[in-house]
């Protein structure tokens, strides 16, 4: 153990305003010092200019940085967005750049701000250093508070111990005294690789993740908290042991109507829909207003504007049987609704897609109208 | 510290050369002006709004800098100052450049018509703003609150010269934190109604802040030329140092950025929402010839000056200032053409006689006015009691 032998680290010089500061960086750098700092609680004008500070490098460090987490964050947007995983979000393309903008802009800042503090502290403290000599010294609390100081380290050339002291103290310093290295900053003993740093940053780590963790996913699941995660029932697409299929998850009961959905039995059954079906709806104005419109968008291109089958198609598709022939003025509703449903023997297409049920029966009644205008009193008693 | 002397002999004296180059461009201008009228009415009547919005820019930016000098108590600015308030001399002019267009609103603007809301009934809430009564109205009305503001803060500042009064300068500070104010919603009201009335059924709440970040931008460039121009060649009456000139560097920087950051906030929000109200401004834009300028605005008047200006050396070296104050200046007149043009020809950028009449009449406008005013009063506030300071000032 070098108890005994003290290394010094510099000699520190405090000046009470700033002009003073600002004369004795002058003088420092006339004299001929390099490896010098000076110290204060805020910036003063002009002693960049004083000290004769050349360019600082740090910078790089923050452009490299800046550029590098945008980068990065353009090709995760690129990887997740367009090839690992192609979403299309807005009707945008795959890789829609302007959206990225923002957040490769937060990237940069990012990456250039951590970088920028971790380069200063690895120039300022010398990393792995976790400690410098001016630390908690009764300079470094003065010049964070109220004074002004410079350091003049040991190591620059024109370094003497009693020449260096006796020209700051000419400079009108108010107190210069002598800062020696702690023991531990010696031997490099206490670093930021050192196993008990390490391993109190491991433990805080776990720490924080573990109750961040257990807060937010454990915790708030927890009852009192939230009384809705346990309930009474089976969630779609588990197991059970209930039924001998395993499926937890049933079929619907037989019979089962859907929502909206009304069933057709006598699709293509003709004869079944003639004796069966029979118009739900009554004739009011709306329901002749609703089966006008119909009939004259879907029905008139072919059968003509009072069912006459003069097609207005000029012969490009077959031309059907005008609707007042006998057999149609005293065929059943259900006829028309099979046939508008699904088709007349290839002929006439289904107009299933186009018109929806409730619309089909209000066209019959229109049809049933203007069949009644021209066939007086013969139209279908017996619906 | 050495207190600078004042260079009396050179206090009011531009080089000739600032007269001359104004009074010939300005005279090419209105000679090209009046020939693109006879050949091309409809494209001429836009290359007038252009010519309009970009002295108004410039010359309100100016006006803009020195409140912001005066509110902000700022120091280092003092010797600064009187190239600004030269700058904004044109704005007594603007209303010279706005008259003809009043007489010619139907060819360049759409909403003049009477069928355009008859055509488009759910545009019919803004027929109470958007008629040519108001129009007229609003224009004057900004006109001349701005020449208002113009004259007392200018006089005030003029007469401090020989009264050497500090509370002039105190009165100009209450008058130039009502004028930021005024400032805020006169430049709103024109740049909504001579740019963005000219796409009527398209609207940005962001747009005015948009012209603001171009007009700060322009008048800054400009400033800096002038400036930096006249101190390089010893015709400034003080001595600038490096200093002075990092600053002037820094918010040309910071402004490059925030033009950007507006620009860029407009277009992001209106191309992701793709809503058809919001996007008539942008179709044209994006497509075609046009969407070349898009990519070289975007690099012409962020990316370029923004490498050009990033490091601190850069900010202070005199050439690069000249250099980027020039680059600016192009690039805003480009911005301008960028937000006019596409409305009379959505289909391909269009360069001829009146696209040269602009620049030249822009710039010949703002340099005569410049030199005139010089002549007129110092280069210097030598009464103003910051100067000394402002001089010895240290990064």
């Amino acid at each position: 153990m070098s108890s005994g032998i003290r290394r010094l680290y510099g000699i520190t010089a405090l000046f009470d305003n700033p002009e003073k500061l600002l004369n004795a960086a002058r003088a420092v750098v006339k004299e001929g010092y390099k490896d010098y700092d000076s110290y204060s609680p805020y910036p003063i004008h002009g002693l960049d200019a004083a000290m004769k500070l050349k360019r600082s490098y740090i910078g790089v460090v923050t452009l490299v940085a800046g550029l590098t987490g945008a980068t990065l964050l353009v090709i995760f947007a690129w990887w997740t967005n367009s090839v690992d995983y192609p979403l299309v979000i807005g009707g945008k393309p795959l890789f829609a750049w302007p959206s990225y903008v923002p957040l490769t802009f937060e990237m940069t800042v990012l990456f250039g701000a951590v970088s920028t503090v971790t380069a200063l502290l690895a120039v300022w403290l010398g990393l792995p250093r976790n400690s410098h000599p001016l630390h908690e010294t009764e300079f470094m609390k003065k010049v964070a508070d109220d004074g002004f100081g410079i350091a003049i380290e040991s190591k620059d050339k024109k370094f003497d111990e009693k020449q260096t002291k006796e020209f700051l103290e000419n400079l009108g310093a108010e107190k210069v005294e002598l800062v020696y290295y702690e023991a531990r900053e010696l031997t490099l003993g206490e670093t930021v690789l050192d196993p008990k740093f390490i391993t109190a940053i491991v433990v805080v780590a776990l720490l924080s993740s573990a109750a961040t963790y257990l807060g937010l996913n454990q915790m708030l699941l927890i009852r009192p908290w939230s009384s809705l995660n346990v309930q009474a029932k089976v969630l779609p697409e588990t197991k059970s042991a209930f039924y001998p299929d395993g499926f937890a998850m049933r079929p619907p009961v037989k019979g089962t109507v859907a929502r909206g959905q009304m069933p057709y039995r006598y699709a293509n059954d003709l004869a079944g829909a003639e004796k069966y079906m029979q118009n739900p709806l009554l004739p009011t104005k709306h329901v002749m207003e609703v089966g006008k419109r119909d009939f004259n968008t879907y029905c008139s291109p072919c059968h003509g504007y009072f069912a006459d089958a003069d097609s207005r198609l000029q012969g490009q598709f077959p031309v059907p049987p005008s609707l007042h022939i006998d057999s149609l003025v005293t065929a059943p509703d259900g006829l028309y609704y099979e046939v508008i449903t699904n088709g007349y023997q290839g002929v006439m297409p289904s107009y299933a897609r186009q018109i929806p049920r409730d619309e089909r029966w209000a066209i019959i009644w229109y049809i049933r109208a203007l069949q009644q205008a021209q066939n007086p009193g013969e139209v279908a008693e017996a619906k | 510290m050495s207190t600078q002397q004042v260079s009396l002999d050179k206090l009011r004296k531009l080089p000739g050369s600032y007269a001359r180059l104004g009074w010939t461009l300005l005279v090419v201008g209105a000679v090209l002006t009046i020939l693109s009228f006879a050949l091309n009415p409809k494209h001429a009547s836009f290359g007038l709004i252009m010519t309009l919005t970009f002295v108004a820019t410039v010359g309100i930016g100016g006006l803009f800098w020195v409140g912001v000098e005066y509110v902000s108590s700022a120091v280092w600015s003092t010797a600064l100052r009187r190239p600004f308030e030269f700058i904004a001399g044109v704005i007594p002019f603007l209303v010279i450049l706005a008259l003809p267009l009043l007489f010619r609103m139907r060819t360049v603007f759409e909403w003049t018509h009477a069928s355009y809301f008859k055509d488009d009934p759910s545009m019919l809430v803004k027929a109470p703003y958007l008629n040519i009564p108001f129009f007229i109205i609003r224009t004057i009305a900004v006109l001349l609150i701005w020449w208002l503001y113009y004259h007392i803060i200018i006089r005030n500042s003029n007469l401090q010269d020989t009264s050497k009064d500090q509370g002039l300068t105190r009165k100009n500070i209450r008058t130039s934190a009502g004028f930021l104010v005024v400032f805020a919603l006169t430049l709103t009201i024109f740049s909504v109604d001579w740019l963005m009335s000219l796409t009527p059924s398209w609207f940005s709440t962001i747009f005015a802040v948009y012209v603001f970040a171009g007009a700060v931008l322009s008048s800054m460039a400009l400033g800096t030329l002038i400036i930096v121009l006249l101190n390089e060649k010893d015709r400034f009456p003080v001595k600038l140092t490096p200093d002075h000139y990092y600053n002037l560097g820094a918010f040309l920087f910071a402004f490059v950025i925030f033009w950007a950051y507006i620009g860029f906030s407009q277009f992001l929000l209106q191309w992701y929402g793709n809503l058809r109200e919001e996007t008539a401004y942008w179709i044209p834009r994006i497509h075609g010839s046009w969407a070349v300028l898009s990519i070289i605005l975007a690099l012409g008047e962020f990316l370029i000056p923004f490498f050009l200006l990033v490091t601190k050396p850069a900010k202070m070296d005199p050439k690069r200032l000249v250099f980027v104050s020039i680059w600016l200046l192009v690039a805003h007149a480009l911005d301008i053409y960028w937000m006019v043009m596409p409305v009379y020809n959505s289909a391909n950028a269009v360069f001829g006689i009146t696209e040269i009449a602009f620049m030249a009449l822009s710039i010949g406008i703002i340099l005569t006015v410049f030199a005139y005013k010089a002549r007129g009063s110092n280069m210097v506030p030598i009464g103003d009691p910051k100067l000394q300071r402002g001089l010895e000032f240290h990064l």
